[in-house]
């Protein structure tokens, strides 16, 4: 018998077991699970707080005491507001969203690590997990949101069409979760330091992304990002900015009427073009760099 | 037939009137195991990191040493040796969870392994994670719908029990859902890993029954148990795997009349 058992294997159709399969082949199936990512996510948001005696109730409880922390440290002890109309609703815009994208990388590193059973148990592609905690994240959101309209509309914001644009807001920033949920997925599947690191990279992040102060009126204001136009740039193009400023921009009258009139920022065509390059680039890079490792998930 | 065909140590003989559906072909597995290292302080870690050495306690098990069959469509086959031989490893690398280090497995279909470990989300009720399961399956909401009662009978747990969160089972209970779960769909290749040990009489007939109907809807199972009636019962094959190497492999009642004859002394 010259025939190896590889070749007798190849000439019955068999696989190699561990083989991922070819990428429209896996987009394929991922789409087809997209019932369990919802499933998953409601019962992941359900049993979050079932031990809880507040139980869902936290849910809502949650965004308001954030609210209320950087109100109280950077609104009143600090005051920070430095003439930014409608302070109070500027700020929770900004804590709510810039925690959709905070909370969607901590729980995506942690997507594959939590659900090792899961994993090892049933066959199914992995980057339905990463994606379901994504949308964990946006149950969440959408709950946070009805907080912060009741803020904005206590605050004497009027009603208006404008407040529309939000929503392929809030979509460009899902897309872009997905994706760094998807790399942060496969990140901290391989490398447990990570979680460890993260609470350090996400505040630095927060401060960087001007969710406690305008960065318009920064610019206007410091010598340093004068002087140094290329910091500016860099602090512009944060993903995490570029979201919070379209949606304030769109949501709050009175600040939009501040950045135009007071800091002479006349356009935000360019903001828009970064969102959807910024969830483009973070959903398909990210899916596939998760996708690359997926016969390695819960190995070991 | 297949039996005096199969019983040969070494070289493999392939029946050529049979379509096979695993293929083992030389397999070696080697586990790194990282235990916990050094004096466990943080300055030891850091001077470990410093002079860029491996984790001090890391060793590598040779688990399995080159072992190679051919599994047929419509087998079942029990793998038995002791504590230690190799037999979980084989499972999970048939899975494809555990990468080969030298040969190859190869299958048809996605095969799918039953543990022993616990829940499969063990904050959640019994009920979603049936829901949940049969969708991750890749059954439709109408498909799961219709499969769900069947699922509850078949794990048949005490009343109520199945609106619990899975981590107040008992480890029989939860083994009888995972099983249930994973048996309501057809598998290719269904890998059961000591799955059914905790289950008591009743249950291990129904599994037996349900085992028996997923081998002939044209899949193959393999089954790792110490209870060598169970084996003996279910299974139209056995491999007797030693020190990660094939010891034996051929009919049940042989291979399990030398096994014990091995072990009993």
């Amino acid at each position: 018998m010259n025939e190896t058992l590889a070749d007798y294997a190849a000439r019955h159709g068999l696989r190699q077991s561990a083989a991922r399969p070819p990428l429209p082949k896996y987009l394929k199936s991922v789409w087809a699970r997209r019932n369990f990512i919802w499933a998953f996510a409601s019962a992941k948001n359900v049993s979050k707080h079932s031990d809880s005696r507040l139980g869902q109730v936290w849910q809502v409880l949650t965004p308001l005491l954030n609210a209320a922390v950087y109100y109280l440290i950077f609104g009143l002890l600090l005051k920070l507001s430095r003439g930014v109309p409608d302070f109070i609703p500027f700020l929770v815009t900004g804590v709510f969203l810039f925690g959709f994208t905070q909370r969607s990388v901590t729980s995506g590193s942690k997507s594959v690590g939590d659900n090792l059973s899961l994993i090892r148990a049933l066959h199914f592609p992995r980057a339905t997990l990463p994606l379901a905690y994504a949308v964990v994240e946006l149950q969440q959101l959408l709950v946070s949101l009805f907080v912060l309209f009741a803020i904005i509309l206590a605050f004497g914001e009027p009603l208006s069409f404008y407040m529309l644009l939000f929503v392929p807001i809030l979509l460009l920033q899902l897309i872009f979760n997905v994706g760094i949920s998807m790399v942060m997925a496969r990140l901290g599947a391989f490398n447990r330091d990570i979680t460890q690191l993260l609470p350090f990279v996400m505040r630095t992040w927060l401060y960087a992304s001007g969710v406690i102060f305008s960065l318009p009126q920064l610019m206007e204001r410091s010598d340093l990002l004068k002087n140094h136009a290329w910091l500016g740039a860099l602090l512009e193009a944060n993903p995490a900015y570029v979201f919070l400023e379209l949606s304030r921009y769109v949501l709050l009258g009175e600040y939009r009427g501040y950045v135009q009139s007071t800091l002479g920022v006349t356009s935000v065509t360019h903001l828009w073009l970064l969102a959807v390059g910024w969830s483009l680039v973070m959903l398909i890079g990210g899916f596939v760099y998760f996708y690359r490792a997926e016969e390695r998930y819960g190995r070991g | 037939m297949a039996v005096a065909d199969t019983k040969v140590r070494g070289a493999i003989e392939i029946d050529p009137n049979r379509e096979p559906i695993v293929v083992v072909d030389d397999l070696h597995i080697v586990y790194r195991v990282f235990g916990a290292g050094g004096k466990g302080n943080a300055a030891s870690a850091l001077s470990r990191i410093v002079r860029r050495q491996h984790r001090p306690t890391m060793t590598e098990v040779h688990a399995i040493k080159g072992l190679s069959f051919v599994a047929y469509r419509g087998e079942a086959i029990g793998i038995i040796g002791t504590n230690g031989s190799g037999k979980s490893t084989l499972l999970k690398a048939i899975a494809g969870l555990l990468p080969p280090h030298k040969g190859g497995v190869y299958t048809d279909g996605q095969p799918s392994l039953l543990g022993v470990n616990a829940a499969l989300m063990k904050d959640l009720t019994g009920e979603r994670n049936i829901v949940l399961g049969c969708l991750a399956m890749g059954m439709t909401p109408a498909e799961t719908k219709a499969k769900y009662q069947e699922i509850v009978n078949f794990a048949g747990l005490k009343e109520g029990f199945i609106q619990y969160p899975m981590r107040t089972y008992s480890s029989g209970m939860g083994a009888r859902l995972r099983f249930a779960i994973a048996a309501a769909k057809t598998h290719d290749v269904l890998l059961i890993d000591e799955a059914l040990a905790t289950g008591d009489a009743k249950f291990k007939n129904k599994s037996k029954r349900r085992i028996e109907e997923l081998r002939k809807e044209a899949g193959a199972v393999f089954l790792v148990a110490h209870q060598l009636d169970v084996v003996k019962e279910t299974c139209d094959r056995v491999i007797w795997v030693d020190e990660g190497r094939m010891h034996m492999d051929g009919d049940p009642e042989e291979v399990i009349a030398a096994y014990t004859e091995a072990t009993g002394k």
